[in-house]
């Protein structure tokens, strides 16, 4: 049996959550869906680095999955507007730049969540991951192009089903 | 316009070349030579322009005034700009895009590499991104040297062209100026003439993988950094820059 290993800058974000002093200000945000994928939140995705209360101002503080990604900003106006519905008039979203985001922070429960939404999830090569069609489980898949319809995903063709699907790149 | 913060005059550079890049690659969007092609070099475009944003943020920040990464990219003219020559030319055919790509891919690797160890946590930190990025480029890029330099008669023809058009302008990528040997000195920008020799033989051996014979002739030219550009730097910052000379202070 494999035991996956977390990553250790995931593992501080989780402490982070689980320590807070303001826990509804994370079930507030979980509501925050990436907008490309809109199975995943921005929690979920790895994006959502910390939420915090500094005097009577909500500081968001989120981190870029690829630099030029257009939803990041869109992703900013979301939570401006989920804390905004839920009653918070001062709000402050920053962008952090490290720890690089990485795939890796996207935990198994939300893979599943795209894999059900028809993107192969990201498969870490090095620990012997492997790519599978999202729609019949085939192996048996080949890349189309290195690059998808966002930056964070690649274009591949299942050669059983001969679906084509999008693969969250790991990254 | 300029700044007088030296940390500030070497992050508007890098994103000089990621900005200029970036425009060229983004040129190719809807005139790829495949869908899938088009995509790639769309979101290639992408990384280079959100790398030039994150730049440019910081020279903002630093310059210590109220302009922002805007001012930097549309109100400055050709001899404002500091990016190397190699990544204005203009896009040439598809062979002469990919070759100048993956001559700038290696590169950029080893550049983003060391500078991940910045004394400066800002650029160390927009270094951990692109280094990701410019890995993943490479790999198509040098793809695309074996797949063209092997392919027919033709691709090979076009991708020796853009091979020897090219070679010249790959020494200036390894320059070092006042600026940076100052900054390198402290720990804050990378030594890009310790570069070199590593960049000399990943890129020999790919030629040689490809096909390609090494170019002889023997020319180079520089003076990006220094302003000093070719013809087509202010023929891109016309287009680049249209809106914003055209209504100033416009916003999306």
């Amino acid at each position: 049996m494999r035991i996956p290993l977390q990553p250790v800058e995931q593992l501080e974000r989780e402490q982070r959550r689980r320590n807070s002093e303001v826990p509804e200000l994370w079930t507030t945000l979980d509501r925050v869906m990436d907008p490309e994928l809109p199975v995943i939140s921005i929690w979920e995705l790895g994006v959502l680095q910390n939420v915090e209360l500094r005097g009577q101002t909500v500081v968001v503080t989120i981190t870029p999955t690829y630099s030029g990604c257009p939803a990041m900003h869109t992703i900013a106006e979301d939570i401006q507007a989920a804390l905004e519905q839920a009653g918070y008039p001062h709000r402050e979203v920053i962008t952090q730049l490290a720890p690089a985001w990485t795939s890796n922070w996207i935990g198994p429960a939300a893979q599943e969540k795209l894999r059900q939404y028809g993107i192969a999830p990201p498969q870490n090569a090095d620990s012997g991951g492997v790519i599978s069609c999202p729609h019949c489980g085939s192996e048996q898949v080949q890349a189309i192009s290195e690059f998808g319809s966002t930056a964070c995903k690649a274009l591949y063709k299942c050669r059983d089903c001969a679906e084509p699907f999008d693969y969250f790149k790991s990254f | 316009m300029s700044t007088d913060n030296p940390v500030s005059q070497y992050a508007v550079r890098l994103a000089d070349d990621a900005l200029i890049l970036g425009h060229r690659l983004s040129e190719w969007c809807s005139r790829g030579p495949f869908l899938e092609e088009d995509l790639a070099l769309s979101n290639v475009a992408l990384d280079y322009i959100g790398r030039a944003r994150m730049f440019y943020g910081y020279a903002a920040e630093l310059s210590g005034d109220d302009r922002s990464e805007d001012d930097f990219a549309f109100l400055r003219d050709c001899r404002d700009f500091g990016n190397l020559l190699i990544h204005e030319l203009p896009r040439g055919d598809f062979a002469f895009t990919m070759a100048r790509q993956y001559l700038v891919d290696v590169h950029s690797v080893a550049f983003m590499t060391d500078l991940q160890s910045s004394t400066d946590a800002t650029l160390a930190a927009i270094a951990g991104k692109a280094v990701k990025e410019s890995n993943y480029h490479l790999r198509r890029s040098r793809d695309w040297m074996l797949r063209l330099g092997g392919g027919t008669e033709e691709s090979h023809r076009r991708l020796q062209h853009a091979v020897d058009e090219l070679w010249g302008f790959t020494p200036e990528m390894f320059e070092m100026d006042e600026l940076e040997k100052s900054l390198a000195g402290q720990g804050v920008a990378v030594d890009v003439s310790r570069l070199q020799p590593a960049w000399d033989t990943e890129v020999r051996a790919t030629l040689a993988a490809a096909n390609m014979s090494i170019p002889e002739e023997d020319w180079q030219v520089s003076g990006g950094r220094q302003g000093k550009h070719t013809e087509w730097l202010g023929h891109l910052l016309s287009d680049l820059q249209f809106m914003q000379r055209a209504y100033p202070g416009l916003e999306w």
